[in-house]
């Protein structure tokens, strides 16, 4: 079990006041909070070891490559890869799905293919997508969501074709908190021969997520947000299907070979092993050393327990919200299917008066699209206020938040 | 004279179908700010003296304590500036 209270001894900014009020951060799938760990660790290779990473043979830089790539073996290990050739470290799940869609999907797509999406994702699971069909002329097909927020999975099954060519879903959804069954869709997908890419943003943070288990082709998701520095991401991708692909970036690093030939004047070039195929350029070394040790603070924890202690803090929080008349808790309540995300509005207010009144006790919630505006407008909400649970949350802050919440529903 | 510039921090639209407009006040200068709009504007309905619901002129918004404010219906940033520039006048 979490002892959130020893928890919060690690991280120095849960010690500050904002407003004169003890910080209370609810704001976590927006970001984490980083541990002395990470920021012990940040500093440490700043301080003693940086350099670049491979083709050198100096001290430091072997240091550093040895720093870099232990971050790949420790990230894969978390979610149970094959090792670190399946890991691509990008700048964040944005960045990794932007990968598969263009290293993939431009490559791959023809007109009449299609891409399979949802009306709950993020963005980032969107734009990516409408922006290749734009070029190749594909279609983006989105399924439908129910009116808890839950996956329409009927509509998914309806949606899914031959002619779908990939499948992207979000794990976890970044407004309701939702977990959706991505090993079904997965099967769907494969069963039709299309890839399967999973936005695992909001779920590899908090719970349990074993990539052979799921079978996805795809895993996208971000440091930030589990305790990590920011500027740091990973893409997990089946080691068969990376293979296959050519690189996304080019330029130093992501080569083995670029030999100029006098005869035909151009440059015949040959890729570096996986994963650096997919790192062009110097990467995030420091960020990579920054997420190592969030990996390790995380599994020190234990993941299940992660989620866990979110789950009880989930049900608490709702409990607590459904006292207040004026508060409208927004999806489904069950916490057996949803994560620590609560979204949330108060009669009268908008989500961004909410979210400022809360600001002025110290309280951090995010309010506004949360970057899935067809999420919103399928609902017909203008925008909503969501807080967002972790490790370091205790039942006294949601006290604390409803107190509030309770005051400026008297508004 | 002073100018909006000394008061306020940033502007910035909030994320929403709403688009109201979120002013941050100097931290150094956001009680002044409050008290000079306080002492313009008149106070609709207020509480525990944190939120204020405030009318000026055509215009209704809020004012926060922490020194952020939230404007509506605002034509554009000409006409945010405008009225800013008046209330903190």
């Amino acid at each position: 079990m979490i002892d959130p209270h020893k928890i919060r001894e690690d991280f120095p900014i849960l010690k500050r006041k904002v407003n004169g009020n003890p910080l209370i951060y609810f704001d976590n799938a927006a970001t984490s909070q980083k541990p002395i760990q990470v920021i012990e660790a940040i500093i440490d290779f700043y301080e003693n070891h940086n350099a670049n990473v491979h083709r050198a043979v100096h001290t430091l830089s072997q240091e550093a490559t040895e720093l870099y790539e232990a971050a790949h073996e420790e990230t894969a290990q978390f979610i149970n890869a094959e090792g670190m050739e399946e890991i691509i470290f990008v700048r964040g799940t944005t960045e990794a799905i932007n990968l598969v869609a263009y290293a993939w999907g431009l490559r791959n797509l023809r007109r009449e293919d299609e891409i399979a999406v949802s009306l709950m994702e993020h963005h980032s699971n969107i734009v990516p997508w409408e922006m290749i069909a734009g070029i190749t002329k594909a279609t983006v097909k989105y399924a439908e969501v129910n009116d808890d927020g839950t996956l329409n999975y009927e509509s998914f099954e309806n949606l899914i074709s031959k002619k779908t060519k990939i499948v992207s879903l979000s794990h976890v959804s970044n407004v309701t908190g939702v977990v959706n069954d991505v090993k079904r869709v997965v099967k769907l997908a494969h069963e039709n021969g299309a890839i399967a890419i999973i936005d695992g943003a909001q779920s590899v943070p908090h719970m349990p997520v074993d990539v052979k288990e799921l079978e996805a082709d795809f895993l996208a998701f971000s440091g930030h947000k589990m305790l990590g520095p920011t500027g740091i991401g990973a893409l997990y991708g089946k080691k068969d299907v990376l293979k296959g692909m050519a690189p996304f970036h080019g330029g130093g690093e992501m080569i083995k070979e670029v030999q100029f030939s006098p005869k035909t004047r151009r440059c015949e070039i040959s890729w570096n092993v996986l994963p650096w195929k997919f790192e062009a350029g110097t990467p995030n070394i420091g960020g990579a050393v920054g997420l190592t040790e969030a990996v390790r603070y995380l599994k020190r924890i234990g993941i299940g327990n992660v989620r866990a202690h979110e789950e009880k803090l989930t049900k608490y929080a709702i409990s607590r919200m459904e006292e207040c008349e004026k508060i409208r808790i927004f999806g489904t309540r069950d916490t057996s299917v949803k994560s620590g995300i609560v979204p949330f509005g108060v009669d009268g207010l908008s989500s961004h008066d909410v979210a400022l009144y809360l600001d002025n006790y110290g309280i951090m919630v995010r309010s506004g699209f949360h970057c899935a505006q067809p999420l919103h407008e399928l609902f017909k909400l203008s925008s909503t206020a969501r807080a967002s649970f972790y490790i370091y949350n205790t039942r006294e802050e949601i006290d604390r938040f409803i107190d509030i919440l309770k005051e400026i529903s008297r508004f | 004279m002073a100018s909006v510039q000394d008061y306020v921090a940033r502007t910035e639209g909030t994320c929403g179908k709403e688009q109201d407009v979120i002013v941050t006040f100097k931290f150094d200068k956001k009680d002044e700010a409050v008290k000079k709009i306080l002492a313009k504007a008149t106070i609709k309905k207020s509480v525990a003296g944190i939120v204020f619901e405030l009318a000026f002129k055509n215009f209704s918004f809020r004012l926060y304590g922490s020194g952020k404010a939230i404007f509506r219906d605002l034509r554009d940033k000409e006409e945010l500036n405008h009225l800013l520039s008046e209330l903190l006048q």
